[in-house]
């Protein structure tokens, strides 16, 4: 007897202990269950919700591990210990792809990874040992999620806080993985922006000791101040002036949350999933054609001089509508975040308005509220509250055509 | 017994748990959100309401039998319009600051559902006791949870009681805890309110299954 049926018999065998679940879930993430359905037809798929979660996972684990490079890259830029690096991603010059960098990531970032986890699993294993149902693997794209969205030095009781209402209000108040409204990893990021602000914008937060630096100098240490400001943010305060050119935002060699910033790594991610077919390429895209339309809508403005320049929006209008998809998380948001198959919309047509919608008002909010210098999470989360009434529309649409056609045919 | 029988205890008691007009009748929500933030705000008006309520109740009551059925809810309003003048008259003398803080929510007791439901639902079909109990016991049971939602978004939204500093700079003074506390700033905002109120009905229904409808 391997380990393998042991396992399974030890599950058996404690059928009805209350623990199970916390041991069920961690048994079903290393192995298949061994239940097969025993009578009737059958279609059988090797895509179960753990692998579909496990796809979503591989997808971003290359952002990952490269937040952690540019997490220690940036931090030792700001504190000029190197130079900054020239060239693009595969021809960075040594001072990128350093141990040193991803070390100093490494430690910063995983924590992170371990707060998250631990803290929605806890909530997820109490909710399902107090309801007895199995512990769903929902959580396990959601924990990933969360690490790559927060900036770096966000302090991990904070970031365990959010979690936990993320996970208790965002999900399992409406009877969790599958029930939820709001995708719990946004939930959680809207948890800590409007908790904890002076942690989650500002020029301050986005490169790792920053903020340490600042209260040193405080303190009164003659040091000089960090500034990492996102070039959303320097955009948002009417600095037109960024020092990052389009390449440095498209490969991500720029400060921002932990796993945005590269938005090629971004559109591996999407490519593999829309080729494993896990994530819906319906709404990638027509967030995208969202964003752009809006953002031609505001580059028309400016050129036809509806906008004085002295105007606080001109500096964010007059950004081309393209330059819109590599700065900022939106790209980020269109792959990893609406396509959720849960809050996203069902329908087909209704994916296309959903996606339109969340980068039509990402780009809005993004120009007009200086407040909030990213408006993805806030656009995703508002279209998630109307996915169901789109595809309620969208259906009652499909009805009312067929009974108008049957109507034609009978008559 | 006399004046204060068992049913009469059961019109105050009632309201204060499984008859709470917030959390089961869920009226009276708007100023649960708007004024909680500060635990004084809370209480102040929770006061308020039990003045208005309690005495509004006997009035109507004492009239309910003059009163043309056609014209009552108009002289409900006049009731509670001019009570809600003395509160917040009273207020703009003795508690001007605080009469700031709650600025239109005093006035706007004369619109919470609470008191015109009472008015109609209680005070024109009984007597003047019973109704002043009826009105005293659903105002507490609207407090009550007015100063819970208080207390938690005035202590972790401003780690703060009363105004008297509790959590944050306070505790990192006394040196027990120095790992950077902070206020969380989304507890000062009504929409966290809501999820307190929520929370609120969700652990009062899971302790009471009598409650849960579906």
């Amino acid at each position: 007897m391997g380990l393998k049926s042991n396992l399974h018999n030890f599950r058996q065998k404690n059928k009805d202990k209350k623990w199970l679940p916390a041991f069920s879930a961690i048994h079903t993430f290393l192995y298949l269950p061994n239940e097969t359905t025993h009578n009737g037809t059958h279609i059988k798929a090797a895509d179960d919700l753990k692998r579909t979660m496990n796809i979503v996972i591989m997808a971003m684990v290359p952002c990952l591990l490269f937040g952690m490079f540019n997490a220690g890259y940036q931090h030792h830029v700001a504190f000029g210990e190197i130079e900054r690096a020239a060239g693009g991603f595969f021809s960075l010059d040594s001072t990128f792809w350093t141990m040193d960098n991803f070390m100093v990531g490494f430690w910063k970032v995983i924590p992170l990874v371990i707060v998250s986890y631990g803290v929605g699993l806890i909530i997820e294993i109490l909710f399902a040992m107090k309801n007895k149902h199995e512990v769903e693997e929902g959580y396990l794209v959601t924990g990933m999620l969360v690490p790559l969205i927060v900036p770096i030095d966000i302090p991990l009781w904070m970031l365990a806080v959010a979690v936990a209402f993320g996970v208790v209000i965002g999900k399992e108040v409406f009877g969790g993985t599958g029930m939820n409204i709001l995708n719990p990893a946004l939930t959680i990021r809207a948890f800590l922006f409007f908790a904890y602000p002076t942690w989650m914008s500002g020029d301050k937060v986005w490169v790792h000791g920053a903020v340490e630096r600042d209260q040193m100098i405080a303190n009164g240490s003659n040091l000089d101040a960090i500034s990492g400001e996102t070039i959303l943010g320097s955009y948002a305060q009417g600095n037109t002036n960024v020092v990052y050119d389009y390449w440095d935002m498209f490969w991500g060699i720029i400060p921002g949350s932990v796993g945005e910033t590269s938005k090629f790594l971004i559109i591996i991610g999407a490519l593999f999933l829309i080729f494993t077919k896990v994530g819906s390429w319906r709404i990638i895209f027509s967030t995208l054609i969202g964003a752009i339309t809006m953002g031609l809508i505001f580059n028309g403005v400016v050129n036809a001089g509806w906008i004085p320049e002295t105007s606080k929006f001109y500096g964010l209008m007059n950004v081309p509508f393209w330059q819109h998809l590599i700065i900022g998380s939106i790209l980020f948001g269109a792959v990893y975040m609406a396509t959720d198959p849960v809050t996203a919309s069902q329908t087909n047509k209704g994916k296309w308005i959903y996606g339109f919608l969340i980068g039509f008002i990402s780009i809005m909010i993004r120009v007009f509220n200086p407040a909030y210098p990213e408006g993805v999470f806030l656009a995703i989360l508002l279209m998630n509250v109307f996915a169901p009434t789109i595809d309620h529309y969208v259906v009652q649409g499909n009805v009312k055509r067929r009974m108008k056609r049957l109507k034609v045919k009978t008559a | 017994m006399g004046l204060f029988s068992k049913k009469d205890a059961k019109l105050i008691t009632d309201p204060l748990a499984d008859n709470n007009p917030i959390t089961i009748q869920v009226l009276g929500i708007c100023s649960a959100l708007a004024i909680t933030a500060e635990l004084k705000a809370s209480l102040v008006m929770a006061i308020a309401v039990i003045f208005v309520l309690g005495v509004g109740n006997v009035v109507i009551s004492l009239m309910r039998n003059i009163i043309p059925s056609k014209i009552r809810i108009i002289v409900q309003l006049i009731v509670v319009a001019t009570l809600v003048i003395i509160v917040d008259q009273v207020l703009k003398a003795f508690a001007y600051e605080l009469s700031k803080t709650l600025s239109v929510f005093i006035g706007l007791i004369i619109t919470n559902c609470i008191i015109m439901g009472r008015f109609e639902a209680f005070a024109l079909g009984n007597g003047p006791w019973k109704a002043f109990l009826d009105g005293i016991g659903n105002a507490l049971g609207y407090g009550v949870i007015l100063i819970i939602v208080g207390f938690f978004r005035e202590l972790l939204g401003s780690g703060t009681l009363f105004g008297i500093p509790v959590l944050g700079d306070a505790i990192e003074k006394t040196g027990v805890y120095k790992y950077g506390y902070e206020n969380n700033g989304f507890m000062l905002m009504p929409p966290m309110a809501l999820i307190i109120v929520g929370l609120l009905i969700w652990a009062q229904r899971s302790k009471n299954k009598d409650l849960i409808e579906d």
